[in-house]
């Protein structure tokens, strides 16, 4: 199936003008699956980290949102163990409009701003209430020793 | 006991004739009393339509809608607010559902404050300007990238605007595999603007209509307190029935839909009367889930007294060694072993303080057990017998064919047979509940008058069982005993339900009392 016009056009301006601190690469032999990379922004327990995504658009994309999934661990309220994404703009507020680059800058400023109050992973949701500090320090050891660039 | 039944049944004939005096201007002799007595007037619309059958305790007002009916309803109720409110039917039918179709709340938010409402709603300030297909110069489309000067555009008030095919797409998207018609949104990123159904005629092909239609229809029966669809499978009927969710515990509205399938208008489950919805509830939660394989633990089983682990004694003798704790006990009277001295084996001491209590605590869950276990069988063979009646009656056909051939009798005539049948289903069904319902319930007056009713209902309805299962050329000699008995099983069911329905509905001390926590 020929690629559509918008996903090659998105493509292209992910390679032309990259959105900074973010990577997305589509696979040689598979136009519709990308490999993504998110700096952990500044000021947060995720700093200096680089988190690995895979990003996968659908058949019926854009009417439908990106499949995406975190690869690298990290302990963040919103993002289970199999770093799967709890966020409205995947799922009931996703719409046309948006592009792969509006959601990557989402999961960004997810990665800034945890909502410890509509959980994913329910234990370090928890964590997170109960002891702020204590969380934000575990997230910081897991992004030393997960997600340090090679 | 045949001759007494007999006795009953005949009085029980003439009470109904004097029940239905309206029928008796029909001059059916006694034997042709409408034996289904749950729908006295069939057929008889006409001569009855002055004298309102009266409503029996247990029975609830409600009326059956089709499909046509509820989507005239929605109009009707469009098309009146639409009058008051001097908005477009469209818009109207927005704001209706944004509210739950609740007309006054609608009406006073609308004149309270308009702008947030409408913007609430989904709808923005005046929908006066038609929706139109649009061709735009130099213009790009945000879904699909594709540009053009022959490319079809549409956008609605908000202003966002996308190719023609685009919005077809998202619409049949969000039609067809989400299931989403009362709030489908622009497709622009963020914003809140719904699609007016009038945007959407313009857009999607027919049968997309049709769907969208039945999603709306739909939701409006979901989104009115009063309305609910039949659950039978493939039926379209919705009921309308006005008993509140509060008034659940002191009433049972049992629904009879168009399609012929009962059910209750509170839970939506089968027809459950005389057991209230949330007894229903209790009741099926406590068959289905692993609470009595603790039951049963408990009561064949015992807990060593020092660490509580759970011991099932499967042979020696008395004298226990916790194979956990190493405590030593007795077996028979749960005391301390080296209490027992020299009379080893044989425990003599069953007064003893140290083992009493743990034998109660053991006594009372075997009792628990034997009282659930009372009704849950009764319960399963009504549910059982049931299954086997309806068998039967998938045969009655066969044996009313039979019959016909065999005595000569006309087709109205072998008729007792369905009737009998019917009966037999339904009396069944009311016995299960009554079963599930005296489970909670606790010892009064009350409860034994429920009890006597209970089983007259069921000796009734074992006789005519027993008789149905006759072999056919014995049942044309039977045909007035089981009119007869047919008959008294449906008086005695609606005895019961009167009876329990109203003892319900009083609630007070002089009433059937639940045992304490039924409720919860």
């Amino acid at each position: 199936m020929a690629l559509p016009k918008r996903i090659v056009k998105e493509t292209e301006r992910l390679m032309a003008e990259p959105v900074p601190g973010i990577s997305a690469v589509p696979h040689e032999d598979n136009l519709r699956y990308f490999d993504v990379t998110v700096e952990g922004p500044s000021q947060s327990p995720y700093e200096g980290g680089i988190f690995k995504l895979e990003l996968f658009l659908p058949d019926d994309y854009p009417m439908t949102p990106p499949k995406i999934r975190f690869l690298t661990k990290i302990y963040h309220p919103n993002i289970d163990k199999l770093g799967r994404i709890c966020l409205d703009v995947l799922k009931s507020n996703w719409s046309p409009a948006l592009q792969i680059r509006t959601i990557l800058l989402s999961i960004q400023a997810l990665l800034g701003a945890p909502n410890p109050d509509d959980p994913l992973a329910n234990d370090v949701a928890q964590h997170w209430k109960e002891n702020q500090n204590a969380a934000i320090q575990t997230a910081r050891e897991w992004t030393q020793q997960y997600a340090k660039p090679q | 006991m045949d001759s007494e039944d007999e006795v009953i049944s005949v009085a029980s004939s003439e009470e109904m004739m004097e029940d239905q005096d309206s029928d008796l201007s029909m001059g059916g002799d006694y034997s042709d009393v409408d034996l289904d007595v749950d729908d006295p007037d069939v057929g008889f619309e006409t001569q009855d339509k002055d004298i309102k059958p009266k409503r029996r305790p247990y029975e609830v007002e409600f009326n059956i809608y089709g499909p046509a009916d509820i989507q005239s309803h929605q109009d009707q109720q469009i098309d009146e607010v639409s009058a008051i409110l001097g908005q477009p039917p469209e818009a109207t039918a927005i704001l209706l559902r944004h509210t739950r179709w609740n007309k006054e709340r609608l009406i006073e938010i609308y004149m309270d404050k308009q702008d947030t409402l409408l913007e609430e709603a989904g709808l923005g300030k005046s929908l006066a300007k038609l929706p139109e297909l649009k061709k735009v110069k130099g213009f790009v489309c945000e879904i699909c990238c594709e540009d053009g000067p022959d490319l079809k555009t549409f956008s609605m008030k908000c202003g966002h605007r996308f190719c023609l095919d685009c919005y077809r797409q998202y619409l049949a998207q969000k039609i067809q595999e989400e299931g989403e018609a009362a709030r489908i949104k622009c497709p622009g990123d963020g914003c809140n603007k719904i699609v007016d159904s009038k945007s959407l005629d313009l857009l999607v092909t027919e049968d997309l209509k049709d769907r969208y239609q039945v999603l709306l229809t739909r939701t409006y029966v979901d989104d009115k307190e009063n309305l609910k669809w039949c659950p039978a499978p493939n039926c379209e009927y919705a009921v309308d029935c006005r008993v509140k969710q509060r008034d659940l515990n002191k009433t049972v509205p049992t629904v009879h839909c168009t399609c012929g399938h009962h059910f209750c208008f509170g839970c939506t489950l089968n027809d459950h009367q005389p057991a209230p919805c949330s007894l229903v509830k209790k009741w099926l939660k406590k068959c289905e889930d692993d609470s009595e394989t603790a039951n049963w633990i408990s009561a064949n089983t015992k807990e060593c007294p020092k660490c509580h682990s759970t011991i099932e004694k499967n042979g020696g003798c008395n004298h226990m060694t916790c194979r956990k704790c190493k405590h030593e006990f007795c077996w028979m009277c749960m005391g301390v072993w080296s209490e027992h001295g020299t009379s080893w084996y044989n425990c003599n001491r069953f007064e003893e303080k140290s083992g009493s209590e743990a034998r109660d605590a053991q006594a009372k869950s075997r009792q628990s057990l034997e009282r659930y276990l009372h009704y849950y069988n009764r319960y399963a063979n009504h549910e059982q017998s049931a299954k086997l009646d309806k068998d039967i009656y998938l045969k009655t056909e066969k044996k009313m064919t039979q019959l016909q051939s065999s005595s000569g009798m006309s087709w109205i005539e072998v008729q007792f047979l369905d009737a009998a049948s019917q009966a037999l289903q339904q009396c069944r069904q009311t016995l299960k509940w009554t079963y599930a319902f005296a489970y909670y319930l606790a010892r009064n007056n009350l409860t034994e008058i429920f009890e006597d009713n209970q089983k007259d209902l069921e000796l009734a309805v074992e006789n005519l069982s027993e008789m149905f299962e006759k072999p056919t050329d014995q049942l044309s000699g039977l045909k007035v005993e089981m009119m007869d008995k047919t008959a008294y099983c449906t008086r005695r069911r609606i005895i019961l339900l009167s009876d329990t329905a109203e003892n319900l509905k009083n609630g007070g001390a002089h009433s059937l009392r639940l045992r304490p926590g039924s409720f919860d």
